[in-house]
């Protein structure tokens, strides 16, 4: 932007520059006072012992059996309920934009993925609770009418699967609401063109579709996985604090300082931005290299 | 309709819910010729040219192409060519990947792939930008690879649906002198779709004239522009003035360049009106004259002579057989 | 194009049965409080909870706060960007994108460890500071969705040239953000307003490390202690989600839309 607009620049010019400046200030500050630096200041404690010194002590603190279990379960949960979400979001997504279904059902999913995809937290374990827990409504039909008892199967709402299950509640939703612009931005020429090529639907989504889809896909992929992985209070109103997961463990710690060291909380915290920041930059890298044909 | 065409469309209708955008349409074209649907939006011109590539169902009628019908064949069975108005480029591979799709999919060995590729890229005059991606191309760059894709598998149609359109005027017209010189090369028969008249009589063997879902005529460009057969299409192909009709009668009417300043051999009939406009268009002239109240459109040659001012009396001449009779259809 | 159609019905169905579900699951939970018959004895009773109702209440408080600082911080600064600071706009995206991937629990601990007590700003130090601290956190939270919907607002009306039109009659800044360009972009700001009232009203982590009485704590304990409430809350929470996102839908229908998109 250059100032073409108002003929006495000399004047102008101080004024207006600042009034730039006052705009995005407030902003600038509260991203540096609540983002920021609450971050570095966690960063750096995580180096500083308990004697105020300079140490990797904290670092290594984390090396210990029960606290690689939990960053590995997190992972694992994260991992299944994101790719997991992401290809089912993928589906209904496709389905409701692309599969010729009746018109309306499209804003209807929209929106109720809207719904969904915020109706996180303690009330949707409850809702999980109310289904599949032991006094569950699909646990009792399936014991009752089918003969199935899927807690002898080995199933718990407070397992692994129990909690990828529900975590999908939100994960598919929001995958929905951020693919759908990338599966509109597919234009019907190109299915076309491809068609006129002779080529079968199926090739047009292997060698076009998927691939200009898959950048996008890779984007939210990561951001579910973030979500997923900073997710606490499903999984503690689920499980209370039986479920070894991350977050479960800092909330622990940060409630009553369960590791008795807060060097190591810090630590922890460190290694969960180090896990969601890893899983941005793959995926800023693989999509740079997929988008090298996008401006 | 002989059975020898080798494009043929026989009651073609389309219609969707109450509105019938496609009227029993039929007409029969050789191979080798380039042909033009020429109408204004909604003629029904684009509906045909989709029916044909497969991605329009008919509500009746039948298409054939070198005999065989193919009204039932899904596009990607057609083995049609289709440029498209927005090139429709696939923006995630390379101009070669591009031209090569066709051919990937039907299971050509990639060194074949590779030769054709090179012999297109030299056809329309992008040699060694195999390479590129869709989006560091102009557009008139693109949509000359999108006609090589569509031709690279030899498609025994090609179907070109308004390519120029989005495309600036010079590049226009040097894009399309390209495809008629690329389409004689071939000998490949083409159905162009387009709303510009200039275009359809500049590059066709002969143009299908259409206006709601009908064919108002069917011919040469040169029959088209001098002998319209119905008043539609004396009126939207080219200039047209309507003549007094004191003096002719009703529905007489006279292209603007059949009208001379200066005295023909041919001519029979002088008129007599001044001067009210002049608009001054390079190699052409065009006067506005008034006659007995009736504004005649007269184009002339650019000459180094003055030219007539306004409020100038002039007398126009004109020759009788020149005059078009506009009928009621 | 038969089999296409088939597929589709069929994910779109296994995809609403799994969202569904749940759904009428809990309702059917919530009402069996009284043995033998259906009543809605457990909303009744949550009704009369006043712990419900001052969580409730406390909760909406400090999100409607939560959404006058979050506009307040955010309109200026995507309008002086877009006019005039395009050269920050990747750096307010990457801001933006940070709370989606730093998680909520590790915020609220720098906070606690950051503004305690014995710090330069002691935020928790008194309940009010504390107050203060929780809607600048909820803010932060909704930052993502605040942003990208006053920046869709931005984008869908030419704020450039109705800023130089209002300048050309004499208008300073302030009055033009206020006069001009706010009502233009209403619709987009009600968005996420409702977005953030969706996202922050049953907040938990945050919430309860702060040790403020709001919703998402008062949730948690209902469901550690009773059996039939819960489903009840869960019923409820979804209705009110249901009510901010529907608020946006009718609201996207009086959205302005005075310049052609260019994407």
């Amino acid at each position: 932007m250059t100032d073409t607009v108002i003929p006495t620049a000399t004047t102008a010019r101080p004024r207006r520059l600042s009034f730039e400046w006052l705009g995005v200030a407030p902003f600038i500050l509260f991203a540096v006072m609540f983002l920021i630096l609450p971050t570095l200041y966690l960063v750096g404690a995580a180096f500083v012992g308990r004697d105020g010194q300079l140490t990797l002590d904290n670092i290594a603190g984390l090396f210990t059996e029960q606290i690689l279990a939990a960053y590995w379960i997190s992972i694992r949960i994260s991992g299944a309920s994101a790719i997991l979400g992401a290809l089912a979001g993928l589906a209904i997504a496709l389905a409701i934009i692309r599969g010729r279904l009746p018109d309306g059902l499209r804003s209807a999913v929209m929106t109720f993925s809207g719904v969904a995809s915020n109706f996180a937290g303690v009330p949707l374990a409850f809702a999980f609770i109310s289904t599949l827990g032991r006094l569950g409504l699909v646990t009792i039909i399936l014991k009752t009418v089918f003969d199935i008892d899927i807690y002898r199967a080995g199933f718990n709402i407070l397992s692994f699967w129990g909690l990828t299950l529900t975590y999908l509640y939100f994960q598919i939703p929001l995958m929905i609401l951020m693919i759908a612009p990338a599966i509109d931005g597919l234009k019907r020429e190109w299915s076309e063109a491809s068609q006129t090529l002779g080529a079968t639907p199926l090739q047009f989504w292997l060698y076009v579709g998927f691939p200009i889809l898959w950048p996008s896909f890779l984007g939210t992929l990561s951001l579910l996985f973030a979500n997923a992985f900073g997710a606490i209070a499903t999984a503690y109103a689920l499980t209370g604090s039986s479920l070894n997961i991350v977050p479960i463990l800092l909330y622990a710690q940060i409630r009553g300082d369960a590791l008795q060291n807060p060097g190591l909380g810090a630590a922890l915290a460190l290694g969960m931005i180090i896990i969601t920041a890893a899983a941005n930059i793959l995926y800023l890298v693989i999509s740079a290299r997929a988008e090298r044909w996008m401006r | 309709m002989s059975d020898q065409h080798f494009l043929r469309v026989d009651n073609l209708s389309k219609s969707y819910g109450a509105n019938q955008v496609v009227k029993g349409v039929s007409f029969g074209f050789d191979k080798g010729e380039f042909i033009s649907l020429l109408g204004p939006s909604g003629c029904g011109k684009t509906t045909i040219l989709r029916m044909i590539a497969g991605f329009e169902t008919p509500n009746g009628g039948a298409i054939h192409v070198d005999g065989k019908d193919i009204t039932g064949l899904r596009p990607n069975e057609r083995k049609l060519g289709m440029v498209f108005q927005a090139y429709a480029l696939f923006p995630n591979l390379t101009v070669g990947d591009n031209i090569a799709f066709g051919l990937k999919v039907a299971g050509v060995p990639r060194e074949q792939r590779r030769a054709r590729v090179d012999e297109m890229l030299k056809l329309i005059g992008l040699p060694g930008y195999d390479k590129r991606y869709p989006y560091e191309m102009s557009g008139g760059q693109q949509q000359r690879v999108a006609l090589a894709r569509a031709i690279a598998p030899r498609p025994r149609l090609l179907l070109l649906d308004e390519p120029l359109s989005a495309l600036d005027a010079k590049i226009r017209v040097s894009l399309r002198e390209q495809i008629r010189a690329i389409q004689r090369e071939l000998g490949i028969t083409t159905v162009f779709v387009t709303h510009d008249q200039e275009e359809a009589l500049s590059i066709s063997d002969r143009v299908v004239v259409m206006n709601a879902g009908n064919i108002e005529q069917l011919g040469t460009p040169h029959d088209i522009y001098n002998r319209p057969a119905t008043r539609f299409a004396a009126t939207f192909v080219g200039h047209l003035n309507a003549l007094p009709h004191a003096t002719f009668g009703a529905d007489r009417a006279i292209r603007p360049e059949l009208i001379s300043l200066s005295p023909r051999p041919d001519t029979d009939t002088t008129l007599v009106g001044t001067v009210s406009d002049i608009g001054f268009m390079g190699s052409v002239l065009r006067l506005k004259v008034d006659v007995e109240g009736t504004p005649l459109s007269i184009d002339t040659f650019n000459a180094n002579a003055a030219p007539p001012q306004r409020g100038d009396q002039v007398t126009l001449h004109l020759a009788a057989r020149d005059v078009l009779v506009l009928g009621a259809a | 194009m038969k089999a296409d159609k088939f597929w589709s019905w069929l994910v779109f169905g296994l995809g609403a049965a799994y969202f569904l579900v749940p759904l009428i699951a809990t309702f059917e939970f919530s009402l069996k409080m009284r043995r033998g018959y259906y009543s809605f004895d457990a909303y009744a009773s949550v009704f009369a909870d006043p712990d419900f109702q001052a969580t409730f209440l406390y909760s909406s408080l400090v999100g409607l706060l939560a959404i006058v600082v979050g506009v307040l911080v955010v309109v200026p600064a995507v309008y002086f960007v877009r006019l005039r600071l395009p050269h920050l706009r990747p750096l307010m995206e990457f801001i933006t994108l940070l709370p989606l991937i730093i998680p909520a629990i590790v915020l609220v601990y720098g906070y606690i460890r950051l503004y305690n007590s014995s710090s330069v700003i002691p935020f928790t130090g008194s309940a009010l500071g504390t107050d203060i601290l929780l809607t600048c956190a909820y803010v932060t939270l909704a930052l993502p969705y605040m942003y990208r919907a006053v920046d869709t607002g931005m984008r869908a009306i030419d704020i450039k040239t109705l800023t130089e039109a209002a300048q050309i009659m004499g208008a300073d800044t302030p009055r033009i953000i206020a006069t001009v360009i706010l009502p233009n972009i209403l619709v987009a700001v009600l968005s996420g307003a409702f977005l953030t009232f969706a996202i922050v009203i049953g907040e938990f982590t945050i919430t309860s490390l702060l040790n403020r009485p709001g919703f998402g704590p008062y949730l948690q304990i209902v469901g550690a202690n009773r059996a039939y409430e819960p489903s009840a809350l869960a019923i409820l929470s979804f209705i009110i989600t249901w009510g901010a996102m529907g608020m946006i839908q009718l609201l996207a229908r009086f959205a302005p839309r005075t310049s052609a998109r260019t994407d």
